[in-house]
């Protein structure tokens, strides 16, 4: 079959051409776009924290009446009130273990600072996040030590929430390992925070652990974590609580009520106080899966649209050349033949729109990186954009061409 | 005419039952969508007190010492107490106002603690933010010097703690301080919080308002972005090298504001003199709007959303173009016997036209149902601002303008080609 005809058809329905082409360029534009769109939130929702996320729960308090962490005295009472209610929640049949910790990953509540190799640096830092907290924080979150050790109940003071107490002992993760002493090991080296003069010493590598903050700007340094073994004493405490395997739910309503007991005068919030982790993840990565769902959603509805046009546009225009049709079967053209020319002109209408859509998709890309701050658009999600609409136009063809290839010879020689 | 057109695009429609519902569905979906995300927008990008918003100001100063200056960083959004005490002291602007968010812990009637929001601020606010007072009345200047031991609550929390009585004149325990209890607010919720966006940018006012003098002096807790330099013993201290307060300024006509930018100009000259700093001065003066905009108020996922459903209503356009387009030229034959039996050309355009109106007006009114489903769906979603997304009647009117635009670009093409079909060609091949 030459493609002479076809062209030679399609020339005399410019504008319908045009129109089915454009739509099918701009579908194409935007479902390669919105597809790149899902596939960068999915794999910022799926990236690891680096912890175990199972049966983790985190309790966040506030106490009534305490005293201010600003003078020595307060502190210590604050610190002795947080020691038994981690006791409280460590008594707990349903709790395996309870760490005093001053945040987690995912929870957007973050302590950054600067690291330096040097004392009293005044530039060169490295942005990192400081998880406060005693000698459990590693094993109840569930992070992989790699190399040194973890800390141990020597190892950890304590100090109001804003006086400053020096850090002996820290352990960093394998990320802010590597750009602080990017060649060579970074265990046993010594390091210096926020431009202070007094040496803290690195004794363990973490290998993953993702900081609190899920936002843009901190992405820079979403996994460079520093755990410090000092518990921040304020007139709130963040307790984080691994419950048994399938004891979740009753591990956090003892929590509650244990520390009741423990001591009254204290608030603790109806839906922030006590919350899963499977929570706090849903919560940070709210706006990434709505975003997702919603381009999903557009996909879906863009791709059916441009189907039923096409099967509109192609079914009036087979209504259109019925007579030529039988005219043709008559001269002897089969059924299939009929068939293939209604796929070809839809390939050769969808080949022209896919042309133009792909400059488009890429024009949309480069768009969307200047005003959204977005990544470049790697080209395979063209290539699958591409292979989705020609398919997509072979199969809405389908149904009308069909149609046609049954118009019998006869029909030549009737008029309308 | 028109009834007679009416008739004839109804039993059109009619006759194509499935295309009409394509189109219409088209339209909807393509409208619903778009008037969903633009009302999103423009509940998020709106005025929050469009009485004052051009005049009320937030100034930003880049105090930093000099080994932490970056030209090319951004000005910081806080002062530090110093600098905040010292411009408040030279009362400028014709109100300002020093302020930082907090919170405490109260005891309500049934004996449960509660956690309440908090600001801790200057007599100003009340005036240059048009607090509405229900009961009493908000301090005053000299209540700020005296760091006197007062307080002003929200309607809601008078009620919750006074049931439908004032609790103007009575005690209010704020974790260990004892307040007393001068003003209740009346309904006053800024959304966005534009005063202070650094502690949720959607939701409801704080609880309780006390004198900062007042709140330093007892120690309550602040919250919000603390940042410090140096060895700081207490970063709420006069001289902690921490920044951390709001400031903002009224200045009622254009003159005080360039007045004011020297002033600010002066002000960095001096604390340059003074040996603070050697870099230069970042003065920054914006008002209500360019601040919301400074700080990206409005998410880029939500600007994203717009654009795209735009590019989605374009492609229903385009389809529905096409199948009307389609759909009148095959109807060739009937065309030309209208034109043979004396239809001119412009009864034929406008025979076409009303049919493809008929079509974008159900579009719009389905759209219109659509939108409602969406900001529903919206209002669902758990981000901060989904409570305060609603249609309003601009919206409404926008939707049934946008649909009757729609309907006519998408009407014009098919129409005109309609009506150049030649009555004897058409008549020939029929």
């Amino acid at each position: 079959m030459t493609v002479h005809p076809i062209i030679a058809a399609l020339r005399r329905h410019k504008a319908g051409v045009i129109l089915i082409g454009l739509q099918i360029a701009l579908t194409l534009a935007i479902v390669c776009n919105a597809v790149f769109i899902i596939g960068q939130r999915i794999s910022r929702v799926d990236r690891p924290t680096g912890i175990n996320e199972s049966n983790l729960f985190l309790v966040t308090q506030q106490y009534v009446g305490a005293p201010s962490s600003d003078t020595k005295a307060g502190a210590d009472k604050l610190d002795t009130m947080e020691l038994e209610d981690a006791a409280a929640l460590r008594q707990l049949p349903s709790v395996a273990k309870v760490s005093v910790i001053s945040s987690m990953p995912l929870l957007n509540s973050a302590w950054n600072g600067g690291m330096s190799t040097k004392p009293q640096a005044k530039s060169g830092f490295k942005m990192t996040t400081y998880y406060f907290g005693d000698q459990n924080m590693l094993s109840t979150l569930g992070a992989q030590l790699v190399a040194g050790r973890d800390f141990n109940a020597g190892d950890v003071q304590h100090a109001g929430f804003r006086t400053d107490a020096k850090r002996p002992v820290v352990i960093v993760t394998q990320s802010l390992a590597h750009k602080l002493f990017p060649n060579g090991s970074a265990l046993g080296k010594t390091v210096y925070m926020d431009g202070s003069g007094s040496p803290s010493t690195i004794i363990g590598i973490v290998k993953r652990l993702q900081t609190p903050s899920t936002s843009d700007w901190a992405s820079s340094f979403a996994y460079d974590s520093t755990l410090i073994p000092t518990r921040k004493d304020a007139f709130f405490s963040r307790y984080l609580v691994r419950a048994k395997p399938g004891q979740m739910k009753a591990a956090m309503a003892a929590a509650h009520d244990a520390l009741f007991k423990v001591n009254p005068m204290r608030v603790i919030d109806d839906d922030m106080g006590i919350r899963s982790f499977a929570s706090i993840r849903a919560e940070a990565y709210k706006q990434d899966v709505s975003m997702a769902i919603l381009m999903g959603a557009v996909c879906i509805i863009l791709l059916a649209l441009t189907a039923a046009g096409i099967v509109g546009l192609t079914s009036f225009w087979v209504g259109q050349r019925t007579k030529q049709i039988g005219v043709r079967r008559a001269l002897g053209a089969r059924g299939i033949d009929i068939l293939r020319y209604f796929q070809l002109e839809n390939l050769f209408i969808a080949g022209m729109g896919v042309v133009v859509g792909l400059l488009l998709a890429i024009g949309v890309n480069q768009w969307l990186v200047q005003h959204f701050e977005m990544d470049r658009m790697p080209l395979g999600y063209l290539f699958v954009g591409v292979l989705v609409v020609l398919v997509l136009g072979q199969l809405a063809v389908f149904v009308p061409a069909r149609r046609a290839s049954r118009v019998p010879p006869v029909t030549a020689t009737r008029s309308v | 005419m028109l009834s007679y057109y009416l008739q004839l695009a109804w039993r059109s429609l009619r006759r194509y039952k499935t295309l009409t519902v394509l189109m219409v569905l088209a339209i909807a979906v393509g409208i619903g969508t778009s008037m969903t995300t633009l009302t999103v927008l423009h509940v998020l990008s709106g005025d929050p007190i469009p009485a004052k918003s051009g005049k009320l100001f937030r100034v930003r100063i880049n105090t930093f010492p000099d080994d932490r200056f970056q030209p090319t960083d951004k000005t910081p959004d806080n002062l530090t107490r110093r600098d905040a005490t010292a411009l408040l002291g030279d009362a400028r602007g014709d109100h300002q106002a020093v302020m930082s968010a907090g919170s405490g812990v109260l005891i309500t009637p049934q004996g449960e603690p509660m956690r309440a929001q908090a600001r801790y601020t200057t007599a100003d606010f009340f005036p240059m933010f048009n607090v509405p007072m229900r009961y009493g009345r908000a301090w005053n200047g000299q209540a700020d010097t005296a760091h006197a031991r007062v307080a002003v609550i929200s309607s809601q929390l008078n009620d919750l703690l006074f049931g439908d009585q004032s609790g103007v004149g009575k005690t209010l325990q704020f974790g260990d301080a004892s307040l007393r209890i001068v003003g209740v607010l009346g309904s006053w919720d800024m959304n966005p919080r534009f005063y202070d966006l650094s502690n949720g940018e959607y939701g409801d006012s704080e609880q309780v308002f006390v004198p900062l003098s007042t709140a330093l002096d007892l120690h309550l807790g602040t919250s919000g972005t603390m940042n410090c330099w140096g060895n700081a013993k207490d970063a709420h201290d006069l001289d902690a090298p921490c920044i951390w307060l709001q400031y903002w300024v009224e200045l009622d006509s254009p003159a005080k504001v360039a007045a004011y930018q020297r002033y600010l100009h002066n002000y960095m000259a001096l604390q340059q003199q003074a040996g603070r700093f050697r870099h230069p001065a970042q003065v920054r003066l914006q008002n209500v709007m360019q601040w919301l905009d400074y700080k990206g108020v409005v998410p880029a996922d939500v600007r994203m959303q717009v654009w795209l459903a735009f590019g989605f209503l374009m492609i229903c356009l385009l389809n529905t173009v096409g199948l009307l387009l389609a759909k009148f030229l095959r109807r060739g034959g009937e065309i030309g016997v209208r034109r043979a039996l004396g239809a001119s050309r412009r009864d034929v355009f406008m025979q076409y036209l009303i049919e493809s109106l008929v079509i974008g007006m159900v579009g719009g009114l389905l759209g219109l149902v659509l939108a409602y489903a969406g900001v529903a769906l919206v209002r669902q979603q758990p981000t901060e601002y989904a409570a305060f997304v609603h249609m309003d009647l601009g919206i409404l009117l926008m939707t049934l303008l946008l649909a009757l635009v729609a309907s006519l670009v998408a009407g014009l093409l098919p129409a005109w080609r309609a009506m150049q079909i030649q009555p004897a060609r058409a008549l020939k091949a029929y």
